[in-house]
């Protein structure tokens, strides 16, 4: 189960690294997919199967394919026009060292606490979720659905393939 | 070696959600800011994960399901908005979308 953890940790982390540096974007979706399975062998190893089969089948396998189905329709090359300067050192030290600052902040707050948990890996099972998800939750999930409506709507009315400020001018008042 | 400690998942959550923020800061295109965007949810919802399976408790996971539904919508909208960008401008640089018009 330890090796389990660090192993796919270790891989969710390289395989975040070739997400963010990469240059052609259908390999770095597949990075991405690799990434994600990493994190979904986390939580098994961590005894939370229902959050890992979750992960792969909504996020691998529905998230990072509607990914991969853009990038397929607007047929995008891996030249990715106006973002090579970014190479050059000047133009990622500073974010970078952001980030890593951000880091070391987190790291040093997380080795300062004195939680000393240590996770068995026992299994928490859908069944005891689900008694949860729909019982004192049960506000939360109808407020889900009202966000997957409203994301529903906007994606459909945004994604249009004509300018709905022109035909506004076009078609009048219909 | 007994278990994981629980700082090693949560030092795990951080590290993706700093690689996420770096690449959210560092790129241009519009296909790897999403990304980096994903993988900074993703990496909240592995500190929920963490926290539930530290616990034992199944809050943790119920909330690890929301974040996954607010991703799903913000890969939706996302994704619209970047087609959008792609058919005005022809690229998914976002400095060409950097001025307003109405």
């Amino acid at each position: 189960m330890e090796l389990a953890f660090y192993l796919s940790g270790l891989v969710a982390v390289l395989a975040t690294i070739g997400v963010i540096t990469g240059t052609s974007p259908i390999h770095a979706v597949v990075y991405l997919i690799v990434s994600l399975i990493a994190v979904a062998l986390v939580f098994f190893a961590l005894g939370a199967p229902f959050a890992g089969a979750l992960e792969i089948i909504v996020y691998a396998g529905a998230i990072m394919v509607l990914f991969v189905f853009v990038v397929m329709m607007l047929n995008l090359r891996s030249d990715t026009r106006g973002d090579q300067p970014w190479l050059h050192p000047r133009h990622w030290l500073g974010p970078s060292l952001l980030a890593l600052v951000l880091l070391g902040a987190l790291v040093a707050l997380l080795a300062q606490g004195s939680v000393d948990r240590v996770i068995e890996g026992e299994l928490l099972t859908a069944r005891s979720v689900a008694l949860t998800l729909f019982g004192p939750w049960l506000m939360v999930v109808e407020l889900s659905a009202i966000l997957l409506l409203a994301a529903l709507v906007t994606a459909s009315h945004v994604g249009r393939r004509n300018n709905p400020v022109q035909n506004r001018n076009r078609g009048g008042n219909q | 070696m007994n278990g994981i400690p629980m700082e090693h998942g949560l030092i795990l959550a951080s590290v993706l959600f700093s690689l996420g923020l770096a690449g959210l800061m560092l790129r241009r295109n519009m296909l790897f800011v999403l990304m980096s965007l994903e993988v900074m949810l993703n990496s909240a919802a592995l500190a929920f994960v963490v926290g539930s399976t530290a616990w034992n408790q199944p809050d943790g996971q119920a909330m690890f399901l929301l974040v996954i539904t607010l991703a799903a919508a913000e890969a939706s909208v996302g994704l619209a908005l970047m087609i959008q960008l792609y058919q005005r401008f022809h690229s998914l640089n976002l400095d060409a979308a950097s001025r307003m018009r109405g």
